[in-house]
């Protein structure tokens, strides 16, 4: 569905003598196959919407090759756009105008009858919980229903793929949550294939079956939530026992399956990849070892873990020190205009 | 050309909803030239007594010329604000044509303008301008061209810039130049030599002539001029205009 070789974004900055090249996209190579949901992982800045707007045909790349739905996002650029919905971190739709006028339009621009897209919409402003705010103007909607009201707009055509750019920014855990089993829904029920860009850790473990993480305008992983995190950081497994000759028995049966154990007082602990298969028989062994476990924890890896692991810096420190720094990827509105563009 | 045609039309629908929901900038926009006309036009009596005829029919063209500048100079602000909501990123992702997305909105600029001319030429012929009704439709013609290039110079403008404080100053200072030069208040022949030299090189001042000219019925060189000064400016801000919401796409 998706197919990226090479991309590459490059902006200039400044003016005169303090112009500098920002290199937003360095060769980022993609795969998505039709009925995915990808979670496109990265603090700000890190690359996520520049690549998701030369995706959707919004940005020429410096470099590079990309096909979406089977068309060339350079040379068929108009095939593309009729086969992707959209939905930008900033919104769709004018605050004073009527939410049911904007989805109409909206599809009567991708070539659908008036008759048509009231019917589509209406349907989808029932699937969106969005009933009853058809004749009500965005400015006088929730966070949660303007972002529904756009998820609509961009599947007003019946996209067979879906751009979602941060689509949960700003809400509230309720309207959150809400939002995913909107998103989750679009693949369950409509078979269309996502593609999302999240600096939610959260979001993306629960909504992707796939995970693109990009840092600093490069892939540096794509794979499950728990391949990620079994490959890159495995379960921390924690063993309490209660005297110093069952801790270094401990120590010796945890260590047969991990490789960094280390020891607290009476607790021992270690990484172990795939804790579910590999405990019970380590209980086994402690067990026929004579060691009486006061307390087992088994912690699952976060996809912070995974950043923190690929990158060298949690996730959440690069995005405390993206916020800091104005980033051309940041929020559309801060990406430099064509004329800027190297 | 018929997808052009129904997509543009989708577009002005839309913004022509938009304004009619929020009408008080075009009377606004109409009260400048109305006040022009009832509070200015008596002044120019004894100036128009110099050259002849009815000081209506000299100032009408030059109010009209005025409205369909500054009017259409503004269009690039509201813009502004459909970008920064992301409607016109949310339009650049559809298959419509970039054209049509400026065309729909030019739609509504002229539309807006020829009611505020058609007003603005009735109140002059109520207060006693003389013109023929030939001279007066192409006078509004010409008006309505020069209107669509500022609106589409001001479309470009305002996505080139994406601010509102960044273009405002932008316009006063073209602007400006514009309005001394161009012999809209009064004949850049009452000035001195070098003034009406200067404005020659003013190409809104060979549009305001043309445009007077049709409202005295004088069709002559003036009037090639200024007909040919209008289809280039307007060529040129559509085709910047154009080309402006298509680079800022593949």
């Amino acid at each position: 569905m998706i197919r990226a070789r090479g991309l590459v974004q490059t902006f200039h900055s400044g003016q005169g003598k303090q112009k500098k090249e920002v290199h937003a996209v360095r060769g980022v190579d993609l795969d998505v196959e039709e009925g995915e949901v990808v979670g496109f992982l990265g603090p700000n800045g890190a690359g996520k919407t520049t690549t998701l707007r030369i995706l959707t045909t919004l940005l020429k790349p410096t470099a590079g090759t990309a096909s979406v739905a089977g068309f060339d996002v350079a040379t068929q650029a108009v095939d593309v756009r009729r086969s992707i919905g959209y939905c930008s971190q900033v919104g769709s739709t004018f605050s004073g105008a009527y939410a049911g006028d904007e989805v109409v339009d909206h599809g009567m621009l991708y070539g659908m009858s008036k008759k048509a897209a009231v019917a589509k919409g209406q349907e989808l402003f029932d699937k969106l919980q969005l009933e009853g705010l058809w004749r009500r103007m965005p400015k006088n909607m929730s966070g949660g229903q303007k972002r529904r009201l756009d998820i609509a707009m961009a599947l007003i055509h019946s996209p067979s793929l879906v751009f979602l750019d941060e689509p949960t920014t700003g809400l509230d855990p309720q309207a959150r949550i809400n939002l995913w089993q909107h998103i989750a829904d679009l693949r369950a029920k409509q078979g269309a294939t996502v593609f999302l860009t999240t600096h939610y850790l959260d979001e993306a473990d629960a909504l992707a079956d796939r995970i693109v993480i990009i840092d600093r305008g490069e892939i540096v992983a794509s794979d499950t939530a728990d391949n990620l995190k079994a490959a890159v950081a495995g379960d921390l497994v924690d063993l309490e026992v209660s005297t110093d000759e069952q801790v270094v028995i401990a120590r010796d049966k945890l260590g047969s399956i991990s490789s960094d154990v280390e020891v607290d007082g009476h607790h021992v602990r270690g990484r172990v990849a795939r804790a579910g298969k590999a405990v019970p028989g380590l209980l086994r062994d402690l067990e026929n070892s004579g060691v009486g476990l006061e307390s087992i924890e088994v912690v699952r890896p976060t996809l912070d873990d995974v950043f923190l692991t690929l990158t060298g810096r949690s996730l959440r420190d690069a995005e405390a020190a993206a916020e800091a720094t104005p980033s051309p990827n940041a929020p559309a509105a801060d990406v430099p205009t064509e004329g800027a563009r190297a | 050309m018929t997808t052009f045609f129904r997509e543009s039309w989708i577009v002005f629908n839309r913004q022509l909803r938009m304004n009619l929901r929020n009408p008080a900038w075009v009377i606004i926009g109409m009260l400048q030239p109305v006040l022009y006309l009832l509070l200015f036009g008596p002044l120019l009596e004894p100036v128009i007594a110099q050259l002849g005829g009815n000081k209506y029919t000299w100032f009408v063209p030059g109010m009209l010329v005025q409205l369909g500048i500054f009017g259409a100079f503004f269009a690039g602000f509201s813009l502004i604000g459909e970008w920064r909501e992301g409607v016109i990123e949310a339009e650049r992702v559809t298959p419509a044509h970039r054209s049509a997305l400026l065309f729909g909105r030019l739609y509504r600029d002229l539309l807006q303008l020829f009611v505020q001319a058609v007003i603005l030429v009735a109140l002059g012929l109520v207060m006693g301008m003389d013109a023929s009704f030939g001279g007066i439709v192409v006078g509004v013609v010409l008006t309505l061209m020069l209107g669509g290039a500022c609106a589409a110079a001001s479309n470009a403008l305002a996505l080139t810039t994406k601010s509102e404080d960044v273009m405002a100053p932008i316009i006063n200072v073209v602007m400006m130049p514009v309005l001394l030069l161009s012999g809209i208040l009064l004949p850049m022949s009452f000035g001195a030599g070098w003034l009406e030299r200067l404005s020659d090189f003013m190409p809104i001042r060979h549009v305001v002539d043309a445009v007077r000219a049709a409202f005295f019925g004088d069709f002559d060189a003036s009037m090639l001029w200024g007909v040919g000064w209008t289809v280039a400016l307007f060529g040129l801000a559509v085709w910047w205009g154009t080309s402006v919401f298509k680079k800022e796409n593949a």
